[in-house]
């Protein structure tokens, strides 16, 4: 088993214990052992990895730290398939920014973690290279869409991973998984390099076994980016700095909303439990109200989906990607090879974005859904004159099992409704888990304002301690 | 909002995605829920609301524009379905009249 936090493992390191080689071997010894299992990864490349750590500076502030890396986040030189055929033979010419970012700081890329395709889906179902298993809770999904990220945290087959998330494919996961999983501010971390599925709503972020190990990511990862216009001037921070600190007189906002009788009577028992144990930490709950949390899940459809039918007319069979065979002028070439090379999943979305923007249809959708996303900024901008941060669920139930097959793709939709909203928005957030006492894993969220991740961790960390 | 249906093989042919008869008849029944659904949109009140394109507000963000280094050609050509003399090689895009 590889449990042990980032921090220990730099401990581990620095005193000599162990070399990042054997450090690396063992991971590989671990994955070996569970990836035919848990398929976490769609591929690892323990070569590669080992080249790292013979090189590996482990004065760094992640030196010798081997992380799993979601696979529609580009590492140079190593395959990057979105779990896609589409993408099956295409290998990155370039580090994602985020990725150079973690190698500057010593780590070491180690594993391309399985997802559901293209980013799209919320059980880890959606990818063509098999579905990934929930080391925490056998017989159930792992969630997604970063699913591989979460279950090799989970399975001790990663110290940490990335994923990305563009209406919850961090928290989820990380929530089904037992674990911590972060999606930071809209545009804390350059998306260049990662395979855009929804421009307006994608970050990058951490997947880890605690809190602090997420700020140490951040740290490596945050600040503004040449390549990417939309990531943020904001000064980055050291995010470790106020980890430990009391929090007292906090304000944290329980959403009246969130408490919905389709909350599973175990979700509503942790947040039950968070709320007693930020109250004894001396924080104080104040009942808020997002009038509009009914509509994001609506409104996060036509929008995700207007996108993604954009960015993925990229793939069209000429630059790479996949190209079918015996086609009939170029009309043919990129409709058979989407055909080919998209799952089903991918199609439905690219059909419903499509029409979305189609003639006729997009006042009625997608400029509605747009002005509708306004709405629900401003009530978080509103609930934050009164708070500063709000609690609440991360899904409302618990993973569901991986072979039940009775939800229709609406259905899947809708579990979405407490962590598109944070999308929608551009706001941080944080999944942490609570206690299991032998049930499911259940993670409870917390959301802060824009650029506030520093405050967020340091509550975020509190409860952690008081859950643990 | 009129009650919504999504006219999937006509999208599929803007989409440039060839479908199969199956899944046209999925893909119709599973859109025209959702659509049924997210037709809840149209209750909210948004009179005089400005869309809400992008989460933080960034305008016309650019870049110094100094000379940099970019894919060498065989980089850019490394992952191409089809290629020769160093460019991509498509089918016969100008086709006859029909």
């Amino acid at each position: 088993m590889l449990y042990g936090s980032i921090s220990h493992w730099r401990r581990e390191l620095s005193s000599g214990n162990i070399t990042p080689t054997e450090l690396v071997q063992e991971l590989a010894r671990i994955t070996d052992a569970k990836n035919p299992t848990v398929n976490a990864y769609i591929s690892y490349n323990t070569e590669a990895a080992l080249a790292a750590a013979a090189k590996a500076d482990i004065s760094l502030p992640l030196g010798g730290i081997p992380i799993a890396i979601k696979d529609n986040i580009c590492i140079q030189g190593e395959p990057t398939r979105c779990a896609s055929q589409m993408l099956h033979n295409f290998i990155s010419p370039y580090d994602a920014t985020a990725v150079s970012a973690l190698k500057a700081a010593g780590a070491i890329p180690y594993g391309r973690a399985n997802m559901d395709e293209f980013a799209m889906g919320s059980a880890g179902k959606n990818s063509s290279y098999g579905h990934t298993e929930n080391p925490a809770a056998p017989g159930h999904v792992p969630g997604g869409s970063s699913s591989g990220s979460a279950a090799a945290v989970a399975a001790g087959m990663a110290i940490a991973a990335l994923g990305s998330d563009t209406g919850g494919s961090i928290r989820q996961p990380a929530s089904h998984c037992g674990i911590v999983g972060m999606k930071p501010t809209y545009g804390r971390i350059s998306r260049y390099g990662l395979v855009a599925f929804a421009s307006s709503l994608d970050q990058i972020g951490p997947i880890t076994q605690n809190v602090e190990d997420s700020a140490l990511l951040l740290n490596a990862m945050c600040g503004h980016d040449a390549k990417d216009s939309t990531s943020s001037t904001q000064p980055t921070e050291d995010f470790t700095a106020k980890l430990g600190q009391s929090i007292a007189g906090v304000r944290i906002g329980l959403p009246k909303e969130y408490l919905s009788s389709g909350n599973s009577p175990e979700v509503t028992a942790a947040i039950n439990l968070a709320v007693n144990k930020l109250t004894e930490l001396g924080a104080e709950i104040v009942e808020i109200s997002l009038p509009h949390s009914e509509a994001v899940v609506s409104a996060y459809y036509i929008i995700a989906c207007a996108e993604a039918s954009s960015n993925l007319s990229r793939f069209d069979g000429i630059r790479y990607g996949y190209r079918a065979e015996n086609t009939n002028g170029l009309d043919d070439l990129y409709s058979r090879s989407r055909a080919e090379g998209f799952g089903p999943e991918v199609k439905r979305r690219i059909i419903l974005g499509t029409y979305v923007l189609s003639s006729g249809f997009y006042d009625a959708y997608y400029a509605k859904a747009q002005k509708v996303r306004a709405l629900v900024a401003k009530d978080f901008a509103n609930a934050f004159e009164q708070v500063d941060f709000i609690l609440g669920p991360v899904s409302p139930t618990a993973a569901p099992l991986i072979d039940d097959k009775n939800m229709s793709p609406l259905q899947v939709y809708l579990a979405d409704i407490y962590t598109i909203p944070a999308n929608l928005a551009g706001l941080p957030g944080i999944s942490i888990p609570t206690p299991q006492n032998g049930g499911l894993p259940i993670g409870i969220q917390l959301l802060g304002k824009h650029f506030a991740e520093t405050d967020l961790l340091r509550v975020a960390s509190a409860l952690e301690t008081a859950l643990a | 909002m009129e009650k919504p249906h999504i006219d999937v093989a006509y999208i599929a042919k803007l989409a440039k995605l060839e479908l199969s008869a199956e899944e046209t008849e999925r893909f119709s029944t599973d859109l025209n829920r959702i659509l049924g659904y997210v037709a809840q949109l149209g209750e909210w009140d948004t009179d005089g609301v400005e869309p809400m394109y992008h989460p933080l507000p960034v305008f016309d963000a650019v870049r110094t524009d100094v000379p940099g280094t970019s894919l060498s050609n065989e980089a850019a050509l490394a992952n191409a379905p089809a290629e020769e003399d160093g460019q991509f090689r498509v089918p016969k895009v100008v086709e006859s009249a029909h």
